[in-house]
């Protein structure tokens, strides 16, 4: 496989109630922290390709809340929010995490950084207190791609014609 | 009314972790069941029960070779499971996509700063 000068992010599902998200960056662990943490920073990245991150709040202390908002291109609103549980600066974050459009389902993520050789592999382990649960937060990251998947699904059926 | 069964698709096949394993270990190959139970540490019946629930939702073959029932692996089944979970994955490829690009930018920032003066 060639080597990239980043990763690609990793989804695994270690165990029923788990979500395991890895992936790697040519970057010194304090500043993948520093864009992990810093809420004019995280509005440039959450929303990936399908919204925009329209607020970040962050209390960044053992018991502060986050809660992050995005208005996704179909323009519905998806918010997320929690409260830290323990914090390791720049190499681990406990946090818990409730997707407010399912707020009985909360999860804990466990964020981890490990660096070596200036290159830093980032840990999301998101763990839910049943699989049901764990099987919807998946299906929620389902429901927000669905358009910009239905766009990707149609690109691919007009090059699959063209080749 | 009737309990719907709880192992009629590949999702619910695969939730039980002794089925996982021994999907992991009819993924090395075809093996007979006497492999598998002692692989498992199984009793005979408990592996017989779960190759069954593999085989009814087509997640294994059967066969016979002589007296021997020769267990394969069938991978179509995953298919959805493996769809499912790329979707989530690509959510994440996203957003660190995006967090590289943001990296980048502060590592060419921290870099100038480095050569010119000290701004932290």
């Amino acid at each position: 496989m060639a080597m990239t000068s980043s990763g690609t992010a990793v989804v695994t599902l270690p165990t029923d109630t788990q979500i395991l998200i890895t992936r790697e960056f040519d970057a010194p662990r304090h500043l993948v922290y520093r864009v992990w943490t810093t809420p004019e920073l995280i509005k440039r990245w959450w929303g990936g390709e399908r919204g925009d991150v329209t607020s970040a709040e962050v209390d960044l202390q053992v018991g502060g809340k986050w809660r992050y908002v995005m208005v996704a291109h179909g323009g519905f609103e998806v918010a997320f929010h929690g409260e830290y549980i323990e914090i390791v600066p720049n190499e681990k974050i406990v946090s818990t995490e409730v997707y407010e459009g399912a707020p009985d389902a909360a999860a804990v993520s466990t964020f981890t950084l490990t660096e070596v050789a200036g290159r830093t592999t980032m840990t999301l382990l998101v763990e839910h207190n049943d699989k049901a649960n764990r099987d919807a937060h998946i299906n929620s990251g389902m429901e927000v791609g669905m358009q910009e998947s239905m766009d990707k699904l149609e690109h691919l059926a007009k090059s699959l014609r063209l080749g | 009314m009737a309990r719907a069964a709880t192992t009629a698709d590949a999702f619910n096949a695969v939730a039980e972790p002794r089925r996982r394993q021994l999907l992991d270990l009819l993924a090395t190959g075809e093996r007979p069941v006497n492999d598998l139970v002692a692989l498992l540490g199984l009793a005979q019946p408990q592996v017989s029960k779960h190759l069954r629930v593999l085989r009814q939702v087509g997640l294994v073959d059967v066969r016979d070779e002589g007296r021997q029932r020769m267990y394969r692996l069938n991978g179509d089944p995953l298919k959805p499971i493996h769809d499912w979970v790329k979707q989530y994955e690509q959510l994440w490829a996203e957003r660190l996509g995006r967090l590289d690009e943001v990296l980048v930018e502060l590592k060419d920032a921290e870099m100038n700063d480095t050569g010119l003066n000290d701004t932290s």
